[in-house]
């Protein structure tokens, strides 16, 4: 089948036409739609909600019957109908039209999303740069192939043969460089002959994005039974980075290739008027927007069942990872191994049994969908995602650094440091942190979900918080290709729910020690000072703007330097001002008696569980 | 309306299945459509490609990628032997020759002028697909295997370890809540497919695995016990390929608890019958349960009781038994007494919509709609 048969033409959308929007994400489990209406003052605003469970596989194995589910609950809500006789979308005619939509779109993960192998020459080098366009073209990056990556060539065959990629992308080597690297990695992944994981009857796709001057060559090897294409270098010079063409091919591919062999892909494709971008990728450019517009340092975290996805923007560089197996249903117990129940726990301050948590963990791995009935149920599962949510955002750390390779003033062991040490996430520029996923938006109060974010993310000085309400940022990332526009004002209006701020120095000290303190004026007047250790909460009115002063102690620094005071104007959010004089690097206590109290006093100054 | 989440595990005394075997790649179907096949009879075969192995010429002869073609001794598509020459330098004037032996027994496949390199495909592997189930093949899928039918008694656990397995059922136990331990086991248990109540413990497993059990099925595990028998902590619910000795079947979940009276009492009704078992779970989008299948012979049926015993997917109603899947009250058997509309508040503060269950016992508990399993009957 060729790649062509599967591209479609869209037609160009006028955005002044567009007054009733539906957009669905097709995730794993569930299809969620929503529907946008335009309102009298010209604004646009998110009305109705529905879901239906997804329908890719056995017995449906048809994407579009979970899709139609979801649209018409939206539309029984509406009071409008959204779908004709033969399934499919009614558009209207004209404005005075009682039922149908103006525009249609769609993201997708289901089927496991866009699954794929990535290959270079260096692992910290050419193979990260490969790895940051797949992740962020959306993929999951099942195997990264490198050089350098201390296996024996026989063991990375080995490893891709076990793969099933959707495709597969190569990198390595400089414009004009040294062809001979790139090419032997090519020599290797050829004759390991990965199958794709749809259907035996098509070839491959592999996407070369190397050095130009191995490109003949890696066409030769790649003749028979792959479908080789080949794009810019996405690391033409050790100082450039040029990810661009190499996420555009893994789109086209996506839409060419996986979509078009996912059941009823095909059909949906034909329904939507833009092109179906896979979920991840359309979070990642909704939060790039956000970033780009507010001049800000962003982080998003989506925890799901199964992954935590973390999506950064620092400086304007888009930074996007997935944490495989850190979920809290379907890998909930892979959570607590790798963290250690240990590190569970020290967030927990109730008197707990380990032999029977772990039970209760792998009983939740086994039947992924039920949900905590007890207080203490739920304790322990805001813990385990706290340690989901920590390691999630180390691994993002380590990954999103500044390009190696670079030439600087440094040694040539700089260009192999283990990564962290060089990451551009810094936590004291990070301005807003917005939370996502059913552990930490369908948390029953803010205060929870916002002492989660903090606990696991340790922002420093001034960080604002926030939620996706209904996990709306994959359809506003879609819309927003579109309509910018309408995208832009539902985000603000109905997607993002600001908590409130947190405000923590950074310093370490014994426990009870002065740190900083604390003046809040404005809509809102309080004032208090904060030893080493304690926490407290202000609460400011939604809107309600105020002018916050936090004067540290010498070796506390609140953003200004250490012991230098800060002032700043915050608008209020659902919650308020979450002060924080735990220090950080957060350290609890050693003692579990003294550790459970300190985390119970917490909870009761943030009102988590009071 | 939203539907209480049930993971669809049938307990059935009388089903017609239909299994798909298919092989990992294109290969050869050995049965035909109509075929009468037992269990354990292979009805497809296919050769994976041989390992791979790169063999870096250039480096060992410290010559150039263009030099290493004057250097060889083979050719492309030879076969050559591990520590067969394969290369040789002509050194200079004679002297300093250097000869290159092949790491591994195969099929040059590969030579490289860029890289110097050559790729050197070893023996092409067999593998097999068995049957799984007596039957009958109703579908043959060219190249790929086929689908078999047969009429059978069928038990999904909740989870399991271990691959497929064949023996004939015996049961470890008097009651479905007897904790399975090594003292239950003998070397009478050789090659059965063991059934215990409750728990089945780390040491009983350990005494299965000594006299050669085939398969053990249980109500429960500890995930510590778990932990010692694999020698890691499982993380993700996707399993199958483990080689422990044996296959285990877990029925209802994690801890003490008892195997359901039905899934009991049909596995007794079963004893001394030859059942086929696979211990393969996988937990996500496509859901894969362990299970245990006893083929019935051609009549039998007539003669089996029509008493089915089913526990699948279906929706809340007023009677409906169910199992609460969820601590506090994980295992416990009751029946829905009412459905509220309103979604209620639970003890941990969430808003949930809940179902009101009479248990065994008289007590009722409310409990949120996504905590209970159906038992249909």
């Amino acid at each position: 089948m060729s790649a062509q048969s599967h591209t479609r033409a869209y037609s160009p959308i006028d955005p002044a036409k567009i007054s009733i929007i539906l957009a669905t994400d097709c995730g794993s489990t569930t299809t969620k739609a929503i529907l946008i209406e335009r309102q009298s003052d010209g604004s646009y605003s998110q009305t109705q909600r529905g879901e239906a469970p997804t329908t890719v596989e056995e017995p449906f194995a048809d994407v579009t019957i979970g899709v139609v589910n979801a649209l018409t609950e939206v539309g029984e809500l509406a009071g409008r109908n959204f779908m004709d006789a033969d399934g499919g979308i009614i558009r209207r005619t004209s404005a005075s039209d009682p039922h149908g939509c103006d525009l249609y779109i769609s993201t997708s993960s289901a089927g496991g999303g866009l699954q794929m192998v990535v290959a270079g020459v260096v692992a910290q080098m050419t193979a990260a740069s490969a790895k940051r366009a797949a992740l962020g073209a959306g993929a999951i990056v099942m195997e990264t192939i490198a050089a350098n990556d201390r296996r024996r060539p026989h063991e990375q065959i080995q490893r891709i043969r076990e793969l099933r990629p959707d495709m597969v992308l190569i990198s390595g080597g400089t414009d004009g460089g040294n062809v001979q690297q790139v090419v032997q990695i090519a020599e290797l992944i050829a004759p390991a002959k990965p199958r794709p994981r749809f259907g035996s009857d098509y070839a491959l796709p592999v996407i070369f994005a190397g050095n130009r001057d191995a490109a003949p060559r890696v066409q030769e090897i790649f003749a028979t039974g792959f479908d080789l294409s080949v794009v810019e270098n996405l690391r033409p010079t050790l100082e450039l980075e040029n990810l661009g063409p190499a996420r555009d091919r893994i789109h086209d591919v996506f839409l060419e290739h996986v979509m078009a062999h996912a059941p009823g892909y095909e059909r949906l494709m034909a329904m939507s008027d833009a092109p179906i971008m896979p979920t991840p990728g359309a979070v990642g450019d909704i939060l790039q927007r956000i970033a780009a517009r507010d001049n800000v340092n962003a982080v998003c975290v989506d925890i799901g069942g199964a992954t935590t996805d973390v999506f950064s923007v620092f400086d304007g560089m888009f930074n996007r990872t997935v944490s495989a197996n850190l979920g809290m249903s379907y890998s909930i117990s892979n959570v607590c191994a790798e963290a250690g129940m240990d590190q569970v726990l020290r967030w927990v301050h109730l008197e707990m049994d380990e032999r029977e948590l772990r039970n209760r963990v792998k009983n939740k791995m086994i039947r992924p969908t039920t949900i905590p009935e007890s207080i203490d149920a739920l304790v322990f599962e805001q813990a385990v995602a706290r340690e989901a949510l920590r390691l999630a955002y180390q691994q993002h750390k380590d990954f999103a650094t500044k390009l190696k390779g670079v030439q600087k003033q440094r040694t040539v062991g700089d260009l192999f440091e283990q990564g962290g040490v060089d990451t551009i996430v810094d936590d004291m520029r990070l301005g807003l942190l917005v939370a996502s996923g059913g552990v930490l938006s369908h948390a029953p109060k803010l205060e929870q979900t916002a002492a989660m974010l903090i606990d696991s993310f340790e922002p420093q000085g001034f960080t604002e918080l926030a939620k996706d309400s209904i996990f709306m940022m994959p359809h506003l990332g879609v819309l927003a290709s579109v309509h910018p526009q309408a995208a832009m004002e539902v985000f603000e209006r109905d997607c993002l729910v600001r908590l409130g701020w947190c405000v923590a120095a950074r310093g370490e000290a014994r426990w009870g020690k002065p740190c900083f303190r604390y003046k809040v004026s404005g809509a809102v007047q309080a004032a208090g000072s904060l030893a080493c250790g304690d926490v407290a909460l202000v609460r400011v009115p939604n809107g309600g703007e105020v002018e916050v002063t936090v004067d540290p102690e010498k070796g506390f620094d609140l953003g200004a330097g250490s012991g230098k005071a800060v002032t700043r104007r915050v608008k209020g959010g659902a919650v308020g001002i979450f002060f924080d004089a735990r220090g950080r690097a957060l350290v609890l206590p050693k003692s579990p008696s003294e550790r459970r109290m300190a985390v119970a006093s917490w909870a009761q100054s943030w009102g988590t569980h009071s | 309306m939203a539907k209480a989440y049930t993971p669809g595990l049938k307990v059935s005394s009388n089903t017609t299945l239909r299994v798909r075997r298919i092989l990992p790649v294109a290969g050869e179907v050995l049965v035909a459509l109509g075929d009468r096949v037992h269990a354990q009879q292979p009805i497809a075969r296919a050769m994976l490609d041989g390992d791979i192995t790169p063999v870096h010429v250039a480096n060992g002869l410290g010559l150039n990628a263009v030099e290493v073609a004057g250097a060889l001794v083979v050719a492309k598509g030879d076969r050559v032997e591990k520590g067969q020459i394969i290369a040789r330098s002509k050194g200079i004037f004679g002297f300093g020759k250097k000869e290159f032996a092949s790491p591994e027994s195969g099929t040059i496949e590969s030579i490289s002028s860029t890289t110097g390199q050559l790729m050197v495909r070893g023996a092409a592997m067999p593998v097999e697909v068995l049957a799984f189930v007596d039957g009958v093949v109703i579908a043959v899928h060219e190249r790929e295997g086929v689908t078999v039918q047969c009429d059978a008694a069928l038990v999904q656990g909740i989870f399991g370890i271990g691959g497929e397995a064949f023996g004939n059922i015996r049961f470890a136990g008097t009651h479905a809540a007897e904790v399975l331990d090594a003292e239950a086991i003998n070397a009478e248990c050789k090659g059965a497919i063991l059934v215990g109540g409750g728990r089945v413990t780390a040491a009983a497993v350990a005494r299965a695995r000594e006299v050669g059990v085939s398969a053990i099925i249980a109500g429960g595990i500890d995930d510590a016990d778990l932990k010692s028998i694999l020698g890691y902590d499982l993380g993700v619910a996707i399993t199958g390929s483990e080689k422990i000795g044996l296959t285990i079947v877990i029925t209802e979940g994690f801890g003490d608890i008892a195997m359901a009276t039905r899934t009991f009492e049909l596995l007794r009704s079963l004893e001394g019958r030859t059942a086929s078992v696979n211990g393969a779970t996988q937990i996500r989008a496509g859901v894969m349960r362990p299970e245990i299948v006893v083929a019935r012979g051609v009549g039998e049926l007539a003669s089996v009781s029509t008493n089915e015993v089913t526990r699948e997917v279906g929706s809340l109603e007023i009677g409906t038994s169910v199992r609460l899947i969820r601590d506090p009250n994980f295992g416990r058997i009751g029946s829905v007494e009412a459905l509220p509309t309103e979604p209620a508040i639970l003890g941990s503060g969430s808003k949930a919509r809940v179902v009101r269950v009479r248990l065994d016992g008289g007590v009722s508990v409310v409990v949120p709609r996504a905590n209970v399993e159906l038992i249909e009957t």
